[in-house]
């Protein structure tokens, strides 16, 4: 089986600091993978190189076996990449169905003149309703974002990249921000996903939600790859508990 | 029937329309400012008339003014791919610079001078201010068409957040262009209209002011808002030829006037009207 995603080798500096160093891995289609790390271990810096908003010093990323190097981030998400952003970037301007509908409108947007034939959005708009009960904000579709609590507009952020019909879906720390129950609720809707198909990445904190539904994780610390695996048997590894509990030990608590 | 005053009044009115709604286009639509507006105008204006002057029929003056437009401003365009904000407002205000530059020392241009005795459309006074209404009716047609369009959807996005839009897979490059290049041709078309009805091009018709005098429609009816853009620049260009102490301190009112809407009403006045129609609501 080819990996449907495969990061190589891949470094990116930001002036003299190495955010990334060298980090290699893959993943199968239909895989729900775990990227984690404490602060600062480079896990947006990686997300960012694959969704083209950083360019890598060195390596490539690969998608479903072709090179993305120097296709921009609108291309990336074309060829199959949907991401919802660790920090949430709603358009204030439109209501939060309209923010869904636009991206569910993928295939109306691909070029300004095909978007200028096109008027009607119902479809997209009923496609989007549905997004957002899936996610759990179905009630809030009339609303202005700009009025919503962070728990709303982290769903939100998740019910817009799945509206691109993604092959591969991008998390970075979608649960921040949601209380306990929300967390388990949407950590719940992401396994769904995963069950029907949907590959997955996930960025995350809440090490709780992230050992209960990934079926395997990669670890990284200061910019490198320190483990890959299993949840648990990668937790077990001393190196791994070291990063995570050598210092501030109710990281992993969480 | 109207006579001959308020004939020329609508005719400068309409063109003013459609010079308003193609700024509109590109700073109201898809949130890219421009200070050298003006230099479209004059670029379809000196197409017009040197194409007409050259033999061409003036309808095809008149469109190969716009397309010529549309290209320079595509071209202009692709400076909103490296700069934003500030800088494009300083970018766009050199471009104006370099179109009045460039006319002023070419003699094949009519330099200083200006172009004058091209041939006229065969129209009376009438049958043109007819032609310029029509125009000016059909680019708000278009404008109200391409803001419900899914265009207009996109350009919503790429105006508020370019990586945002960027992550819903809208490729913000092309759809700048595309929004300069359509508004760019129709101030070109605005421009050929303009030639055509003063008879008499010069450089000092496409400067600077008369770039900040677009702005200030645009801004003063409401950004974005076609409704509000018509009724700003319908009154704001008739203004000066009704009351001369106007036309006198032409740049010192639309500057304040400009200064006024951003201070107490940034949505302009289609921002106000709402305004004033939610307190009415509200109120018992």
């Amino acid at each position: 089986m080819t990996a449907l995603l495969e990061a190589r080798d891949v470094t990116v500096r930001f002036g003299g600091v190495t955010a990334i160093d060298g980090v290699s891995f893959a993943m199968e289609p239909g895989e729900l993978l775990g990227l984690i790390g404490p602060n600062g271990a480079g896990k947006t810096t990686m997300m960012r190189a694959i969704t083209g908003v950083v360019t890598p010093d060195q390596g490539t990323v690969v998608l479903a076996g072709r090179d993305l190097k120097g296709l921009g981030t609108a291309a990336r998400i074309r060829r199959g990449l949907g991401l919802s952003q660790q920090l949430v970037r709603p358009f204030r301007d439109m209501t939060v169905l309209d923010n869904v509908a636009l991206a569910a409108g993928h295939a109306k947007t691909a070029g300004p003149w095909g978007a200028l034939a096109r008027v009607d959005r119902s479809a997209e708009r009923d496609r989007a309703r549905d997004l957002l009960d899936r996610v759990g904000i179905a009630d809030v579709a009339d609303a202005w974002p700009g009025n919503l609590p962070l728990g709303f507009l982290k769903r939100l952020e998740v019910a817009r990249a799945l509206a691109l019909d993604p092959q591969l879906l991008l998390l970075d720390e979608p649960l921040a921000g949601l209380n306990q129950i929300e967390a388990g609720q949407l950590a719940d809707t992401i396994v769904d996903l995963n069950r029907q198909g949907l590959s997955i990445v996930l960025i995350e904190h809440n090490l709780g939600e992230v050992l209960r539904i990934c079926t395997r994780i990669v670890v990284l610390d200061n910019g490198r790859r320190i483990g890959m695996g299993e949840p648990r048997a990668v937790m077990a590894d001393p190196v791994v508990r070291a990063a995570y509990l050598g210092e501030g030990g109710g990281h992993a608590a969480a | 029937m109207l006579d001959a005053y308020h004939i020329s009044l609508l005719t400068v009115m309409g063109i003013s329309v459609t010079f308003a709604l193609s700024l509109n286009l590109i700073t109201g639509f898809c949130g890219q400012i421009s200070l050298g507006h003006a230099a479209f105008l004059g670029i379809g204006a000196y197409g017009a008339a040197l194409l007409s002057k050259a033999g061409l029929p003036v309808p095809l003056g008149l469109a190969a003014g716009a397309l010529l437009a549309g290209a320079i401003g595509a071209v202009v365009g692709l400076t909103s791919l490296r700069v934003r904000h500030d800088f494009l407002a300083i970018t766009t205000m050199g471009v104006g610079f370099l179109f009045l530059g460039i006319v002023r020392q070419q003699d094949a241009l009519g330099g200083e001078m200006g172009v004058s005795g091209f041939p006229g459309t065969g129209l009376d006074k009438e049958g043109f201010m007819v032609l310029v209404l029509a125009v000016a009716a059909a680019t708000a047609a278009f404008s109200l068409y391409l803001k419900k369009s899914w265009l207009g959807f996109a350009f919503d996005a790429v105006a508020e957040d370019e990586d945002t839009a960027r992550l819903l897979g809208v490729d913000v490059a092309r759809f700048k262009l595309a929004a300069f290049a359509m508004g760019c041709a129709i101030a070109g078309l605005a421009g050929g209209l303009y030639a055509h009805n003063v008879r008499f091009i010069d450089p000092d018709s496409f400067g600077f002011v008369e770039s900040i005098t677009v702005l200030s429609m645009v801004v003063i009816g409401g950004i974005g808002s076609v409704w509000g853009v018509i009724v700003a620049a319908a009154g704001l260009s008739v203004l000066p030829l009704w009351i001369q102490f106007i036309e006198d301190y032409k740049l010192l009112i639309y500057g304040g006037l400009l200064f006024a809407v951003m201070r107490f009403s940034p949505g302009g006045l289609a921002g106000a009207v709402a305004a004033v129609a939610r307190r009415g609501r509200t109120e018992p």
